[in-house]
């Protein structure tokens, strides 16, 4: 299993790659413990992880309740 | 100290035929019983794996003594469960199901529904349980400020508000929809009661269930099922910290003042609803606090104890330090000095952001989509995971701990012997029975072990049984079986 994740893992960094080479200039007050650039580059990335109809896709999440 | 989780089941097909949450859950345990035959197992590092009230896939960790265990094996947990998606994935479409299974490691669905994450922890029973519930409640319903999950809180949930927006009565319909806002807790909404027996008809803060799993005469269990399910191996850490330095001080009798809520249930909703910490709570003497005043108060006062008494284990400081900058952040509105260690403020950081770009409400379906993806414990595609992976969500473990927390037990308690009982079983193919404190093989009733108590590490009666199941076999081990998957 460990290898599955790590190269999982890598494939996310490598699609990175292409965003992170046109960095967006920092808005001012971000934090300055993370890399602002990596978090610009997710904010554009992730619309392609999640499926697109976001309302659907939502509203289909029912559980019965738990404890 | 143990954390139960509950995630939630979603299967997503756009286009085609929904499956339940049972026809999936179902699925994702055809290997659990395969191993075992039940989906109600324990697997070998000493932890447990079934399936719930309502098909929530739950896993309970094996007992810990330490904060670095506990973290590490509940993280583990959602490694497990990966495994049965990976597994369950390839079953489902070997029958034509094609869609994707998300679990959710969350604490509400939808359509207001709820499930949780429940902490144990075991106690010294000379504590007299009505001056430690009465103590310990106003921490659990302000500590969201610390380890709340964070939640966009957007439509109406269909989940009554304990008064909060309503008149006043505790079961009433909200009045009309609160403006779409961010919350600390994805769990208080669901809280029902202060202490009692029950789980899901009326939630509580503290359930009274008391099953030690070890001698009764000298332990008792707390059990905690106010909290959310965290992703942040370091809102864990402050989490199971602060709750466990309280825990010691109300054992030791420090006093912590009275400041029982006059209404704990619609406290819990003003505090998780407001991000300034600054709601008036009622107390039951007639006076008022505010979520960071009471919170201010418990960390001087845990403060003082560690001063006084010392450090009991070497996390105590990063506790202390970040349970203060948290508050230190939510008094002063500026989160940057906890938003990649606070799992609220990690995903607020992110979603107000992506909410700003993409100029979004908090009533966006696709802000709830990114809230529930916080939680996805998918690696290559859950928000939290992305963040983690780019530095944005810190960690005081590391990926090789946990891979090891899947295969070994918390070696400081009883766990580490039911986990080489149950390898040293499979391994010589012999059926067992385990439960938290029985070791059995069933053709040997008479050898069964029973091991009371919780910090026991070492054995000879079980060296023995190991030893006489190496020589009954003595063949090749078959390592692939120790684990369902």
């Amino acid at each position: 299993m460990s290898q599955q994740y790590g190269s999982s893992f890598e494939r996310e960094d490598d699609s990175a790659n292409g965003p992170d080479a046109d960095p967006t200039p920092a808005p001012t007050g971000a934090a300055g413990q993370t890399s602002t650039a990596d978090l610009d580059s997710l904010l554009d990335e992730i619309d392609s992880v999640l499926e697109t109809n976001a309302e659907e896709f939502v509203k289909g999440f029912v559980q019965k309740g738990g404890q | 100290m143990g954390v139960e989780t509950e995630f939630g089941v979603h299967y997503s097909h756009p286009g085609s035929r929904p499956l339940t949450p049972e026809e999936v859950a179902r699925y994702l345990f055809r290997p659990v019983v395969e191993w075992g035959r039940s989906s109600n197992v324990f697997v070998s590092n000493g932890s447990r794996l079934y399936l719930d009230v309502g098909s929530h896939p739950e896993y309970a960790t094996a007992e810990c003594s330490t904060l670095d265990e506990l973290v590490a094996v509940d993280k583990a947990g959602e490694r497990v469960m990966q495994e049965l998606i990976d597994e369950a994935t390839g079953h489902m479409r070997a029958d034509g199901f094609t869609g994707t299974i998300y679990l959710y490691k969350n604490n509400a669905d939808s359509a207001g529904n709820s499930y949780g994450s429940h902490e144990n922890y075991l106690l010294n029973r000379r504590t007299e349980f009505r001056r430690l519930s009465e103590a310990l409640i106003p921490f659990l319903i302000t500590r969201q400020l610390v380890s709340g999950a964070g939640k966009a809180i957007g439509v109406r949930t269909g989940v009554s508000d304990g008064g909060l927006h309503g008149s006043g009565g505790t079961e009433g319909p909200m009045s009309g929809p609160p403006e779409p806002h961010f919350a600390f807790s994805q769990r208080a909404d669901h809280v029902m009661e202060g202490i009692s027996s029950a789980t899901t008809r009326s939630r509580p803060i503290i359930n009274t269930r008391d099953e030690p799993h070890a001698d009764a005469a000298e332990y008792r269990r707390l059990h905690v099922i106010v909290g959310d399910s965290n992703m942040s191996e370091t809102t864990q850490l402050v989490r199971f910290g602060a709750t466990d330095l309280l825990l010691r001080m109300i054992e030791a009798g420090t006093p912590l003042g009275d400041h029982q809520l006059a209404n704990p249930i619609r406290a819990i909703r003003q505090v998780s609803h407001d991000l300034t910490g600054t709601a008036q709570l009622e107390l039951r003497n007639g006076g008022h606090r505010s979520a960071l005043q009471l919170q201010r108060h418990y960390l001087a006062q845990a403060t003082a104890f560690v001063r006084e008494h010392g450090p009991h284990h070497d996390r105590v400081p990063a506790v202390l330090d970040l349970w203060e900058r948290t508050l230190e952040a939510v008094e002063s509105g500026d989160y940057s000095r906890i938003d990649t260690e606070i799992d609220w403020a990690i995903k607020h950081r992110f979603l107000s952001r992506y909410a700003a770009k993409n100029s979004l409400d908090w009533d966006a379906p696709r802000i709830a989509q990114l809230d529930l993806s916080y939680h996805d414990i998918t690696p290559q595609r859950g928000l939290f995971s992305l963040l983690q992976s780019r530095g944005a969500a810190a960690r005081f473990l590391d990926d090789a701990a946990i891979e090891d927390a899947v295969e070994h037990p918390p070696p400081s308690t009883r766990a580490t012997l039911r986990g080489r009982f149950i390898r040293a079983a499979r391994d010589a193919r012999q059926t067992y029975s385990v439960d938290w404190t029985h070791l059995k093989l069933n053709d040997r009733p008479l050898q069964a072990i029973s091991i009371k108590d919780p910090f026991q590490t070492e054995s000879d009666r079980l060296d023995a049984l190991i030893e006489h199941l190496r020589h009954t076999t003595g063949g090749e081990s078959d390592s692939s079986s120790v684990h369902p998957v």
